[in-house]
């Protein structure tokens, strides 16, 4: 009897109790990892001491990589861009293919702290290593205050608090975990927070394909014909439905071929170059432990990777099923209840009291952002008030997982590559150990002052720094593993030139510095967005370093030595400060 | 001696990367992109099937080439003596 009671109790509890017990559960979780797992040196700061086993290590990566982005925003993206979504779905897991392959065993062998510990020892130059701190801080500056927007977003839209209340709370937690355990404590609040956003992913996605498909796999009832007894396949339904309304077919996309084709590879070989993804490989013990754990963080990954297009196109067809051309007045309580977040938006355009969605702008009368699509879809599907408290609690632990793993990044570039490799060389394990402390608490608050005055170019370069990545890390490192020859000139002109070519691309066509109106589509180069340019300047880069090189001494006995010594899987050189 | 082993060890993997590495570009940027409007006219249930390399299929393949590489190269190293 109590049981039960408490069963029907459990029911009735309102969503906002619901968040502050599920959010409260795993933030106590969380701080609880982070006393357990405090970090003692610099190398358990930086590297979780290089003993994290292959499946902790592919867990932990999961969780860095999967950002708010990833939880919030991406199915609502490919909700609305249909095929074109793609190019996130393949480009962000397709580089942990070039990851695994290419990048992570060797750096692993290599056996340092941070990304330009590598080009700085690499290309034996102190030059070197200034200009890949420098990318580092660039791409993961731009990547973090996106982060702390999204902490702050999930806490006032769930929990009713000031936006700018809940980017602080997020700082003091991150805060804490971060600065008390370094990599380690990151490492294991990252395993716990990769357990609780899947399953806050998984959970709706599985309710709402049930639902509409009466197939409890997403990835399957995706493909399956829809529940209500027509005999119709869902994205056959889906097709219909957007062309009725003059949009594109879902399954055809809009986005030219090279353009896909372009954001695809830049988006793939941008995560490979990401500096907070790759250090995640130096925490492992051997090398045969990266090659695996790239696997099981990819497998982990595409769980909700793979669920998320199926998502998308549930969430769109339910949309426009419930929405379009259906009278204002009867619209569900979830639409007022975003309405008033501005994140649906409707005007009344020819006042006949009903909703016209279509693509038209001109007569279009609804605007819904990207982020309803997973925030909203338990409310939209009608679930228990637990699913959607459980989407709240899975939205902060992508943002602050990925958050944390990225100013690790940061305090590491400052603390081990700027004061330790450039400055004062002298300094001892303690003092490089209060300096990443203190680094890491500076970056929190540049992070949350981001989070909080959002400068309007934020939301645009996230995406952006993928290509940023791109143009500098990536072939900067596999050229200093696959080409011994390569030397520090052609690799520092090569970066310089790639990262300098992607910013102007990314100013120019993307954010309009440089002319009074932003230029038009037609005026891309090889009609390529600032979204796929980064393939470009990656090309640039290779380019620029191959011909500087064929021009400048060839690197010194010892460098190819190391290049000799990091291909070989076993002996010298395991991990050592 | 030494200098001879590295080499064939080293031959051996760059081999398997460009195999690997081919599979990788077929299935996303060949199936999923370039041939996606032929490869639509087929069906897999309620899938078009370059639409299924592009949103599922690529992803599932991506994950087997990490796995098949992982095996391919502990064998690589242990027939090399490095998997000490």
């Amino acid at each position: 009897m109590v049981i039960i009671n408490s069963i029907l109790l459990a029911e009735s509890l309102p969503v906002q109790t619901w968040t502050y017990i599920l959010v409260g559960i795993t933030f106590t979780l969380y701080i609880g990892i982070a006393i357990w797992a405090r970090a003692g040196s610099t190398k358990e700061f930086y590297v979780a001491g290089g003993g994290v086993s292959p499946l902790a290590n592919g867990m932990a990566t999961a969780a860095d990589w999967m950002s708010a982005a990833s939880f919030i925003s991406m199915a609502g993206i490919i909700s609305f861009a249909g095929y074109d979504g793609a190019v996130y779905l393949m480009g962000w897991t397709g580089g942990y293919v070039l990851l695994a392959l290419l990048l992570a065993p060797y750096l692993r062998k290599f056996g340092k702290f941070t990304v330009p510990d590598f080009i700085g020892d690499r290309y034996y130059s102190n030059t070197a290593r200034l200009v890949g701190v420098i990318c580092a801080l660039l791409v993961s500056f731009t990547y973090v205050a996106g982060q702390m927007r999204g902490v702050g977003l999930v806490f006032s839209r769930f929990l009713e608090v000031d936006i700018n209340t809940g980017v602080v709370i997020g700082m003091l937690i991150v805060l804490f975990y971060a600065v008390l355990g370094g990599m380690k404590g990151i490492t294991y609040t990252q395993v716990a927070q990769y357990c609780v956003l899947i399953f806050a992913f998984m959970v709706p996605a599985i309710f709402i394909s049930i639902q509409m498909t009466g197939n409890p796999i997403p990835q399957l009832g995706f493909g399956s014909e829809l529940a209500d007894g027509s005999g119709t396949f869902l994205l056959d339904k889906l097709d219909g439905l957007s062309t009725d309304l003059g949009f594109a077919e879902y399954t055809e996309g809009t986005k030219s071929l090279v353009d896909v084709f372009a954001i695809t590879l830049a988006l793939m070989v941008g995560t490979a170059g990401l500096p907070h993804v790759i250090v995640r490989f130096f925490t492992v013990k051997r090398v045969k432990d990266a090659r695996k754990s790239a696997g099981i963080a990819l497998l982990l990954i595409v769980i909700l990777y793979s669920t998320a297009p199926a998502v998308a196109a549930f969430a769109r067809t339910n949309m426009i099923e419930t929405l379009s051309n259906q009278p204002y007045a009867t619209v569900p309580e979830w639409f007022k209840k975003w309405e008033t977040t501005g994140l649906i938006t409707f005007v009344d355009k020819n006042n006949d009291g009903l909703i016209q969605y279509i693509a038209d702008k001109n007569q279009n009368e609804l605007v819904v952002d990207n982020d309803i699509m997973v925030l909203a879809n338990p409310e939209i599907a009608e679930l228990p008030n637990w699913v959607i408290a459980l989407v709240a609690a899975g939205a902060l632990a992508a943002a602050l997982s990925t958050a944390a793993g990225l100013l690790l990044v940061i305090s590491a570039s400052v603390s081990h590559d700027l004061i330790k490799k450039i400055i004062n060389p002298k300094i001892s394990d303690k003092n490089e150990l209060v300096a990443a402390r203190l680094s890491a608490v500076v970056a929190v608050c540049v992070a949350g002052y981001f989070g909080i005055n959002p400068p309007g170019f934020v939301a645009a370069t996230v995406a952006l720094a993928f290509g940023l990545a791109a143009a500098s890390f990536f072939p900067a490192i596999i050229l200093g593993i696959f080409y011994k020859r390569m030397n520090k000139e052609g690799a520092i002109a090569g970066m310089i030139v790639g990262i300098v070519t992607m910013l102007y691309y990314m100013l120019k066509y993307k954010l309009g510095w440089f002319d009074e109106v932003l230029p038009s589509k037609s005026q891309w180069w090889f009609g390529i967005s600032p979204e796929g340019f980064g393939s470009v300047a990656m090309l640039l880069n290779f380019i620029v370093s191959i011909t500087i090189m064929k021009f400048t001494p060839a690197p010194p006995k010892e460098v190819q030595d190391i290049v000799e010594r990091i291909r070989i899987p076993s002996g010298a050189g395991e991990a050592t400060h | 001696m030494k200098e001879n082993k590295s080499k064939a060890y080293w031959k051996e993997n760059i081999r398997y990367l460009f195999i690997l590495l081919a599979v990788w570009f077929l299935v996303s940027f060949v199936a999923g992109i370039m041939l996606k409007d032929v490869l639509n006219d087929f069906k897999i249930g309620g899938f078009k099937l370059g639409f299924w390399f592009a949103q599922q299929g690529s992803m599932y393949v991506f994950i087997i080439l990490i796995f098949i590489y992982v095996r391919l190269m502990n064998k690589l190293d242990k027939k090399y003596g490095y998997n000490k």
